[in-house]
């Protein structure tokens, strides 16, 4: 059986001013469809480079990224991102926002009224309907990653790739959007990929946890299965003895097998 | 049960519901033109500058009274010219028209100068802030072309279009090019790396990052000048002050 995503012996090396540094090292790594999977490690061992690979906004040095058989060069609306700082266009209300996506995506596949309804579609699987004429500085950080996730999922993305997407938010509006994110993924069935620096959240919303080892010339150390049937309920969770196993092991991996160094930067 | 949904029937058992009576508002009072409160702005306004300007009229009085004072005073001036401008609207022939004539050609000039200056300057410069190489080769000789004062056109332009009236306009274009120009070409340069990237994913082509992306310098320019509150945007750059300022000097 061929993967859905197949991330085949890659290499990532910058090079600037004839220095070339490493940054990721033989990285395999193979995704099914609908699966919900979390790369976690220090900052700096190069898993938003990863992402960026995946997304196609940079070039993989050696080896090849596929998806569904077909080699990943560009940046494309079937890899839809969801960025850490929201990058919604100031100038823009929330509704044309999405809809910068969707005209473009679905020009010739959608009529007008169409397009129209398929945005409110999306803002109302975010909960951002209400929002719809606002700009993005009258709403509140988690509006927007909220109005963010709306524009990539507008896009009908195969894979959904979130950048750190809850990292600048506090700790209450985070588990409002990711009990948001693990609903859509239950209804729609994305695939989605997360750069996440959180344990618990990579524990609450992975079917599986890739854990990078420290940077220069990361790889990948350990994948984690977890366990955990779905849909899960952050409350009983935290006494569930499969989730609290998990989250020990990334513990582990984290702070006593690949502790971060900071000399190393 | 959380604390305050506990707590909420408790207190409702202690105090007993107030009595209420309805009491109707009045009609709300309606928004009346203030004109004590726009005079008094006015006054806030215009005092100020008329009375330094009193104050200037009267120092240059004091200054060119004497004998053998170089230049007339204000009074003098006013006994020989007042006619000139009482009378801003006559017109006897082409070279003797009045100053408000005057005046309305030269605006036509500027505001054809600039406009041109306007749409060349911000294709230009969106081109050099794109395209590292359209930079490398332009650059440099925008560089020394921008130096070039305004007087010094005048005589080339004259040379060229043998007739005062292109070449007055060449003038107000040439030297209005260059400011907006270059902060074209620094606010598309400076356009966020993530805005970029949406533009990427999205696949939008030249133009449509033109037309959606672009305007993250000009737009968020023109508000920050408007509503006159510093903006985060590092992508504004001030092109579009076109009060003939070293605007690129004055990030807003």
């Amino acid at each position: 059986m061929s993967a859905y995503l197949k991330i085949d012996h890659i290499d990532k090396s910058f090079e600037r001013g004839g220095v070339v540094t490493d940054v990721l090292c033989d990285v395999t790594l193979t995704i099914d469809q609908g699966e919900f999977v979390s790369i976690i490690g220090h900052s700096g061992c190069g898993k938003s480079t990863l992402l960026n690979l995946i997304a196609g906004l940079t070039r993989v040095s050696a080896g090849a990224i596929l998806l569904e058989g077909r080699e990943v060069n560009d940046p494309g609306p079937e890899r839809a991102v969801v960025f850490q700082n929201h990058s919604l266009l100031p100038w823009l209300s929330v509704y044309d926002n999405v809809n910068l996506a969707v005209s473009k995506v679905f020009a010739g596949r959608k009529s007008r009224a169409e397009r129209h309804d398929w945005v409110m579609h999306n803002l109302d699987l975010v909960q951002m309907a209400h929002a719809r004429d606002k700009r993005p500085a009258e709403i509140s950080g988690g509006m927007k990653q909220r109005v963010g996730l709306a524009r990539a999922l507008s896009m009908e993305p195969k894979i959904l790739l979130l950048d750190e997407p809850f990292g600048a938010l506090d700790a209450l509006t985070r588990a409002h959007l990711q009990d948001a994110v693990m609903d859509i993924h239950a209804r729609l069935g994305n695939t989605m990929i997360m750069i996440t620096h959180d344990v618990d959240e990579a524990v609450l919303l992975s079917d599986r946890i890739v854990m990078m080892t420290n940077g220069p010339a990361a790889h990948i150390g350990e994948i984690l299965d977890v366990p955990i049937p779905r849909p899960r309920d952050r409350i009983a969770l935290a006494s569930d003895r499969s989730y609290l196993k998990c989250r020990q092991a990334v513990l582990k991996f984290l702070y006593e097998r690949h502790r971060f160094v900071e000399a190393a930067e | 049960m959380t604390a305050t949904a506990r707590k909420a029937p408790i207190e409702a058992a202690a105090q007993p519901a107030p009595s209420g009576k309805v009491v109707p508002l009045g009609r709300a009072p309606v928004s009346r033109i203030d004109l004590g409160r726009i005079a008094a702005n006015l006054a806030r306004n215009v005092i100020p500058p008329l009375v330094v300007l009193a104050v200037l009229l009267a120092i240059w009085q004091v200054s060119c009274s004497g004998a053998g004072a170089p230049l007339p005073p204000p009074t003098q001036i006013w006994a020989d010219s007042s006619d000139l401008i009482a009378q801003p609207f006559f017109n006897n022939g082409p070279q003797d028209i009045g100053l408000a004539w005057r005046v309305l050609i030269s605006l036509e000039r500027v505001s054809i100068g600039f406009g041109l200056a306007a749409v060349v300057g911000v294709a230009i410069g969106a081109l050099i802030g794109q395209s590292i190489w359209a930079m490398r080769g332009l650059d440099p000789i925008f560089q020394i072309l921008r130096t070039v004062p305004p007087l010094a056109w005048l005589p080339l332009s004259l040379a060229a279009f043998q007739d005062s009236n292109p070449s007055a306009i060449f003038v107000i274009f040439i030297t209005s090019i260059w400011p907006v120009i270059i902060n074209t070409a620094v606010g598309v340069r400076n356009i966020p790396e993530d805005y970029r990237n949406v533009a990427r994913v999205l696949r939008l082509n030249q133009l449509e990052f033109f037309l959606r992306i672009m305007p993250s310098w000009n737009s968020s320019c023109a508000s920050c000048c408007r509503r006159r509150r510093p903006t985060s945007s590092p992508a504004c750059a001030s092109a579009w002050d076109c009060r003939g300022w070293p605007s690129w000097r004055r990030k807003c």
